[in-house]
């Protein structure tokens, strides 16, 4: 990653070293853009691990009948394969990587409020992934229960569900350090004259983010502790047999990881809401609507939980009470789409990779948001509870939205993180490729869930043949417009045009500065005086 | 606390606020003997709440502290207790 940068301006990020040089200057740097960088690499190896599983899965599902893994190692991979996409690539995903390397920057500030911390965070997220990873081999085999770990399966699967829970909690940490220090370093670390209303809108989301994940991220720390004392002390929580209560595992379990969602999708707006504004060369439309959505949509956010759960027996007057909060949620997360067409109406709109990405996320968000309304609906959820509907609708927002957000953010920040441009029209053809390998991996879902077809089944009914086949199709393409987009990005990093400062004519802070950064950002004092988002 | 500032709490003050925490506990056990029916958790609560509550504003200094930290400290409870009866609407109503 730090290969031929003689080309770059001397004094970026890359060439600085501390005590130590070589990848021992990586592993013990405390500069903000360093831990990103950390970040974004381990999470790029994680995410093709986990698209090597789904890969794997989909090629399974290819055809009815067992083709290639039995059904238990089916339910090894879908579980590893939710582990590490959730726990490892989406939670952390554009916080860790975007926020740590851009966040400081943003509001003019030389790192964060706690380098050291930082760094902590980076090594305990390593140590859970470490621990994730063993869980896969070893005892009794790979976890089987899910990602989401349900008592009282995960009780008595005796496959290594404490190992996997254990990650996840340690896991926990790291993001709870995150959270912390980016409340700190917002609330105390903004530039002279960079008053709230004038912090940029990635910023502001990722301060609504760290919120969920210091205020979420402990009630799921200890719901994981009791699923291990219940595995090892037979204390009764959640086992009926033991006395406990499985649905207060659920209740528990989603306290979190509704939030969890949030956690994904609040910074991926934000990101968006950074780039419309950069291609259109507009002002961004209702700054102060899309900080309160962000605000309100965290909030509202975290009273949802339920609506995971209304077959599970919960009451009918909470069922209700869910069902209207999921409602209300609706509304923020809207009026973020309207201000993002808003501000792309009568704009000089330049088309490039990362607006491709950009509008995709707006599109795919649509389709993931409003079929999330049909589960929100009681009467609807009973019919697609648990069904590929669920699956197509979990990943429209978590791929789509979250993941395509990555994508563009990636393509986005790319000359300023390398200092290097990619190349625009390879990347144009991944994204094509991409686009269409996920639209036909993820719409039959819907159609298959419509019909009946249950979520995590290894083998299935002849009548669901066509959709599963073009949805194995489908991974296919995507995972070649993956690879394109991969190997772009990777060889523009060593190859491409050198990269001017402010290569998209942008007007937040990072635009103000070389490209890459050097090592405290600025050379002087930042004092803001003008609003983010002033184009003329 | 204000930056700069350093507030030094007598030790009789904080063994006024040991003795409280000891004695609250003492209620927690107590009321595990007493079959109060689905008050007894009530109670329990109630009880966890006053303790940390007094940890936080003598040991960990929140009274000293400028009022947005004690609104932020605050909200965080707020929150919790909503979650707290949100989830036990369940079972009231179930």
């Amino acid at each position: 990653m730090t290969s031929n940068n003689s080309a770059l301006h001397p004094g970026s990020y890359l060439d600085q070293q501390g005590k130590y040089k070589g990848i021992l200057g990586w592993l013990t740097s405390t500069d903000h853009k360093r831990i990103g960088i950390l970040y974004l690499m381990c999470i790029l190896v994680f995410f093709l691990v986990g698209v090597t599983l789904g890969g794997v899965m989909k090629l399974e599902l290819l055809r009815p009948g067992e083709q290639y893994i039995d059904a238990q190692t089916y339910n090894g991979f879908f579980t590893v394969h939710g582990i590490i996409m959730i726990f490892m690539v989406v939670i952390p995903g554009l916080a860790a990587v975007f926020g740590n390397f851009f966040l400081p920057i943003m509001i003019g500030a030389k790192d964060v409020a706690f380098p050291r911390l930082n760094l902590f965070s980076w090594y305990i997220y390593i140590v859970g992934a470490a621990i994730a990873v063993l869980s896969q081999f070893g005892g009794k085999g790979a976890p089987d229960t899910g990602w989401t770990f349900y008592a009282p399966y995960s009780i008595d699967s005796n496959t290594n569900v404490t190992t996997a829970v254990l990650a996840a909690f340690v896991l926990g940490f790291s993001s709870i350090l995150t959270g912390l220090n980016f409340i700190v370093t917002i609330h105390r670390m903004r530039a002279k004259g960079m008053t709230w209303f004038k912090m940029p809108l990635f910023p502001w989301s990722l301060y609504a983010t760290a919120w969920i994940q210091v205020l979420a991220t402990p009630i799921v720390g200890i719901t994981l502790l009791m699923v291990i004392a219940e595995r090892t002390f037979r204390i009764g929580f959640f086992d009926p047999s033991l006395g406990g209560d499985p649905i207060l595992y659920q209740h528990l379990f989603w306290i979190y990881s509704h939030p969890a969602v949030y956690i994904m999708i609040l910074p991926a707006m934000g990101v968006i809401t950074e780039i419309i504004p950069t291609f259109c060369q507009r002002k961004v439309f209702g700054y102060q609507a899309i900080v309160l959505s962000s605000l309100a949509i965290a909030g509202v956010g975290y009273l949802v939980w339920g609506h995971h759960m209304f077959t599970s027996g919960m009451s009918d007057f909470s069922r209700m009470a869910f069902s209207f909060l999921t409602f209300i949620v609706a509304i923020p997360s809207a009026i973020k789409v309207f201000n993002w067409i808003a501000t792309m109406y009568k704009g000089s709109i330049k088309i490039n990779t990362t607006f491709l990405y950009s509008i995709s996320f707006i599109f795919q968000f649509m389709i993931g948001g409003l079929t999330g309304l049909t589960l929100g609906a009681l009467a609807t959820n009973v019919h697609v509870h648990d069904t590929y509907y669920v699956v197509a609708h979990f990943h429209y927002i978590v791929f789509g939205g979250m993941g395509f957000a990555f994508f563009a953010a990636i393509h986005y920040w790319f000359p300023k993180m390398f200092g290097r441009m990619y190349n625009e029209k390879l990347g144009k053809i991944g994204w094509a490729i991409v686009f269409s390998g996920f639209t036909l991996l993820y719409f039959p879902m819907f159609i298959l869930g419509l019909q009946g077809m249950p979520r995590r089944y290894f083998d299935y009914l002849p009548e669901y043949s066509g959709g599963h086949f073009i949805s194995s199709i489908g991974a296919f393409v995507l995972i070649t417009g993956i690879i394109i987009m991969v190997y772009n990005l990777f060889r523009s990093a060593k190859k491409g045009e050198l990269a001017p400062a402010n290569p998209w004519d942008g007007r937040t802070l990072e635009w103000t500065i070389p490209s890459p950064p050097p090592l405290e950002n600025f050379d002087n004092e930042v004092v803001v005086t003008e609003h983010p988002y002033d184009y003329k | 606390m204000q930056h700069g500032e350093v507030h030094i709490t007598s030790y009789r003050a904080h063994g006024v606020i040991l003795v409280l925490l000891l004695f609250l506990t003492a209620i927690t056990i107590t009321i595990t003997w007493v079959d109060a029916g689905s008050f007894s958790v009530g109670v329990a609560m109630l009880v966890a709440c006053v303790k940390a509550t007094l940890v936080l504003f003598y040991f960990m200094h929140l009274k000293f502290d400028a009022l947005v930290f004690k609104v932020f400290a605050g909200m965080v409870f707020f929150l919790l207790a909503v979650v707290f009866v949100v989830t036990f609407f369940d079972y009231l109503f179930r």
